[in-house]
This record gives C-alpha cells, structure tokens and sequence, in this order.
C-alpha cells in the first residue's frame, strides 16, 4: 500500500504539469541565455543514468549465469557458460511452474484490481465533479483526508477484519483493497471539472439522453487522458504490491510474483537451505520485463494525452 | 459514486475504527478481552523496542531524505536546463526504477551487497580487503538509504520536473532583459516556482520513510542477525500481530505512527504554505 501513496504524487505532478509538458527543444526561450548543448554537463549528467542502471544490467548479466558462475565470475561481466535460455526454462518449469502460476496471479489481480479501482475512480470523481448533491464537500474532505493516511496503519486491521469475513487467502484479499484509489478519484475529479463543459452535459440533457448515455458517449472520451493516468499509476501500484499480499496469502498458489520471488530467495538461508539464486535472479528479471514495457510503452500515450488534454491553456 | 463509497467505507474507515477499538482493548489471561482505556498507548510509550524503530527511521528520514530529494532536485533543474544531449533519455532513465518492485529492487541490491558473488565482493577481492561491507551493522542503514534513493530519485526528479514545465516563459524572458545569469534564474525564477512540489514531495517522502517496511524486511533474509524484529516501527507491528498474535499492541502501533505521521505532514505543508504568502 505504501507504492500506492507514493505512486499517488506522480500523478498528481503530472496532472498539475497538463499542457505544459513538451520536449524542451520545442521550448522556445527554454532558458534566458538559450544555452548551448553541453557535453561536459551531459557527461557529468552521465552519472545519474549509470546509478539508474548498474543494478538493471547486473541482473540482465547474471540472468545468464549458472549458479556456481554466479561465485566465480565477476559480477558486471559474462561468465564463460551462457545459460540464460536454461535458466528461463528452469524458472519457468520449477516446482511444476509455479512461477507461470503467480505470473497469472499477478495479471489477475492487476486487471481486477487497477481496472476496477480506475473505473471507480472514474465514475465517482466524475460524479463528485458534475453533480450536485447534500455531503459532497463532506465526501471530498474525507477522501483527501485518506490520501494521507499511511497504508501499514490499515494493513494489519484489514487483515484482522478480512479473516474474521472468511476473505483471507483467497484473491479477494487482494482485489478488494486495490480497488480504492483516493488519488484516482482526485485527479479524475479535478480532471473532469476542467475538461468536461457543464454546458455540453446540459446540452445532452436537453435532447434526451440519459445519464449514463452522455456518460458513455461524451464524458468518457473528453476523461480519457485522464483514465489512462490513473490507470497506468494503479497497474504499477498492483504489480509491485508486496505487503499486501505477503500479510493476506498465507497459500503459495495465490501469491503474485513479489512475494513469491521473496519466498525463493529466503530458501537460501535456514535449516534446510535450498537457494536457487539463478533462479531468483532470472525470475526478478522476468518479473520487471512486462512492467518495464508497459511503463515506457504508456508512458508515451499518458504523456501525449496530457499535453492533448490541455487545449486551453 | 456509490459503489466507491460502499468499498471505499469497507478499505479504509472500517479499518481504522477498528484499529482504533483494537488499540484500546487487551487479550486478558482471566476474562477474555477487556477494555484497557489507554493501557496499550502507556505500554508502547515505555517499550524500548518501539523507541529504538522510530530512533532509527527518524534518522533515516533525517538524512536519506533531504540527500533523495537534493538529487532529484539537481536532476530535475539539469534535465530543465536545455543543456543535455538527449534530455529525454536521462529523463525516462532516471525514472526507470521507479518500475522496478521494491522486492525485486530489493533483491537487486542485496545481491550486488553480498559477500558471495555481489559486486562489493568483487571490489573486495580486487582490493585485497575488506573494505566495502554493506551488511555491517554501522552501514546497514545507509545500505537501505540507497536502496531507497535509487527506487524514488527519478520519480522526485519527475514531479520537481513536472513543476518547472508550466514555468510561464514571459518570465524567462524579463529575466533575459534584465540580465540575469542561469543560477539567477534558478534561484530567482525556479526555485520559488517548486516550493510547492518540494513540500508534496517531503510530505510524501515522510510518510514513506516512517512506514519503511518493504526494504529491511527483504534484506532480513539476507542480513538476519543486523535486522531486528523491530528494526523499524512499522516491522514491529507487522512481527507483533504475525509473530506474537499480539494484535492490540500492534494496532497501537500502527494508530500513534498513523497520528505521528499525519501531524508531520501537517506541520510540513503549514511551514510550506506561510513561506509562499510571504
């Protein structure tokens, strides 16, 4: 839960940022002295970007390596047996694939869990944005309010209350909590009030359409950028979810890829130790990939969208 | 707008009512359960164990923070500069780790820390000493720091980012009449500009580093006897109800770090907030 609150600034960043966001050589005037490129201020830059990525490409490199390589080799250079087909194929086969198992956990509780929390998001801070209704104001205090509130303090009674319900162990345990997005709600809120004319709703009042047709037909195009923000924050924040699912899931079979990559390294230490570092290694790396692609993939799409959102500047 | 209400009292209001009722109750030995008004609040106030967690992520906070976002801060007016080549790669670089799971960064780190076949072996061996040993206990804590730093320095750098883009650029440009060299227009012109991300972005980073969970909890695996149960306050609720089956005093935990937090947030944005209308 602590990822979620986290992941909540840099949407609001981003949402604060809409239609100001252009790649800075379209900038006219990026800077008073409209500086010349630097290479010695780019190399110094340089630093930055191999801290970023020393630990990426040591893992990519030690993905290929057996586990006795693992010891004998230096760490950011390749070992003479180049196993990382091997070790892919051992990950994936491993206790009879129980690594493709909480890869499908993961995608489950990501799709339940981000898509419902974005679509509740969506039409509750579209609500709070266009209709008028006694305890709005109250509602919005209170959801601000969770913003703040630290997730570890609601883990343990979440926890207390979901077992006395018959909920833990089972995805619910997961599901249910995703789904709440106070940031979500935020930014969609704000969002709609900026990007939906009341006028244009009215307008569609007036010729007969239903609530939930506008919805549908006007309101969720105009919101799109917006949805897709939330979207991409809350798959993120599904994805990397690691205290929730380690206090809830007490059964292997319905771990996500975090806890489950956590359980294969602690079989490295203990009584009967057992460790499969190449394993965790390769698994950490296969882990990442999909989330990776996804994060620059969208990253595009939510970046055009904002800047596409922000007509009215 | 129902059914987020409906889910929304269910994840979080019914909650932290029931943390609130758990804190104030105690498993008797005679008589079951028991209302104990404040009792658990008075026992966490005297348990040294408790102290000794929130000592250790008040000094956390103090020092990983403010280096976290000072990084993020340079990276940001870097990147904001016009200066770099390929801006937009550093911008998505520095970024990147923030997708990566804390587990899995986690995991990363304690790998590269380790004397088995992690980098700061290599270093070792190469030096012929042992100079570099991360899970020692005087550097445990900075070990964790950077693991810390590395996840969230570009996603600071994005919202610091975020802030100088919607900088009017008349500004920029009365500046240039009037002369002003860039560090004059960063301390003039920028910096005002990101007081208010840079309060978010505290705020954040103290909630973040009181809650400090993820990161000593993975490394335990692997530094065992540095990591304690109580390593930090948050860990200590997690061991008392999952351990101990200690839940009320688990609960008081998680309520005096929930209120803490809140209040330093608050005191934060306040601070934050009267400098800007002065």
């Amino acid at each position: 839960m602590s990822t979620m609150t986290e992941v909540m600034t840099t949407a609001d960043a981003a949402g604060g940022s809409r239609g100001s966001r252009r790649r800075p050589t379209r900038r006219p005037l990026a800077s008073p002295l409209r500086p010349r490129k630097s290479v010695a201020f780019t190399l110094l830059m340089g630093i930055f970007v191999i801290y970023s990525l020393v630990p990426l490409v040591w893992l990519v490199i030690n993905s290929t390596k057996t586990q006795a390589g693992l010891f004998s080799s230096f760490g950011l250079w390749f070992d003479d047996d180049f196993v990382f087909f091997q070790n892919i194929w051992e990950t994936l086969t491993y206790k009879d694939g129980i690594f493709l198992r909480w890869f499908g956990n993961t995608l489950l509780y990501v799709v339940l869990g981000a898509g419902g929390a974005t679509l509740l998001a969506t039409l509750a801070g579209y609500g709070l944005a266009k209709f008028r209704f006694t305890g709005r104001r109250a509602v919005f205090a209170v959801v601000l309010g969770a913003i703040a509130v630290p997730g570890t303090a609601l883990a343990v009674p979440t926890f207390l209350m979901f077992s006395q319900l018959g909920l833990t162990n089972t995805p619910w345990a997961i599901i249910i909590p995703s789904l709440i997005s106070p940031f979500g709600l935020y930014l969609i809120w704000v969002y709609a009030v900026d990007s939906v004319p009341t006028e244009l709703l009215e307008a569609a009042r007036m010729d007969g359409a239903g609530e939930f047709r506008t919805f549908f037909t006007i309101s969720i195009r105009l919101l799109s950028p917006g949805i897709v923000t939330v979207l991409l924050f809350t798959v993120v924040a599904t994805w990397n979810n690691y205290f929730l699912p380690l206090i809830m899931l007490s059964d292997p079979t319905w771990y996500p890829l975090t806890v489950g990559l956590n359980q294969w390294s602690a079989q490295a230490t203990g009584v009967s130790a057992q460790p499969i570092y190449n394993l965790v290694i390769t698994g950490s790396l296969l882990t990442i990939v999909p989330i990776v692609v996804a994060f620059l993939g969208l990253q595009r799409f939510w970046q055009s969208g904002l800047s596409a959102g922000s007509v009215k500047q | 707008m129902a059914p987020f209400l409906v889910v929304f009292l269910l994840v979080f209001i019914a909650p932290v009512a029931y943390s609130i009722y758990l804190s104030l109750f105690r498993e008797q030995m005679v008589g079951g359960n028991a209302f104990v008004g404040f009792e658990n609040y008075v026992a966490l106030f005297v348990d040294p164990q408790f102290w000794e967690g929130l000592g250790r992520v008040t000094l956390f906070l103090l020092v990983q923070v403010p280096v976290m976002l000072g990084l993020a801060l340079v990276a940001a007016l870097a990147i904001d500069s016009a200066r770099l080549h390929a801006s937009g790669f550093f911008r998505i670089v520095i970024f990147l780790p923030y997708a990566v799971p804390a587990v899995v960064a986690v995991l990363m780190w304690g790998f590269i820390y380790g004397d088995n076949f992690g980098l700061a072996a290599n270093i070792n061996d190469w030096l012929g000493s042992t100079v570099l040993t991360p899970f020692a206990r005087e550097w445990i804590l900075v070990s964790i720091g950077n693991i810390v730093t590395w996840e969230f320095v570009g996603y600071n750098m994005l919202i610091f980012y975020s802030a100088l883009r919607v900088i009017p650029t008349d500004l920029y440009e009365a500046a240039e009449l009037d002369g002003a060299g860039p560090m004059r227009v960063i301390t003039g012109i920028k910096l005002p500009a990101l007081r208010g991300a840079i309060v978010i972005a505290t705020i954040f980073s103290i909630i973040g580093s009181f809650q400090l969970f993820n990161e000593p909890n993975i490394l335990r695996t692997l530094a065992p006897n540095i990591i304690t149960t109580y390593f930090t306050p948050n860990m200590y609720a997690y061991n008392l109800s999952f351990a101990g089956q200690q839940y009320n005093a688990s609960a008081t935990v998680a309520i005096v770090m929930g209120v803490l937090t809140a209040v330093i947030a608050y005191v934060v944005q306040l601070r934050g907030s009267r400098k800007e209308e002065l």
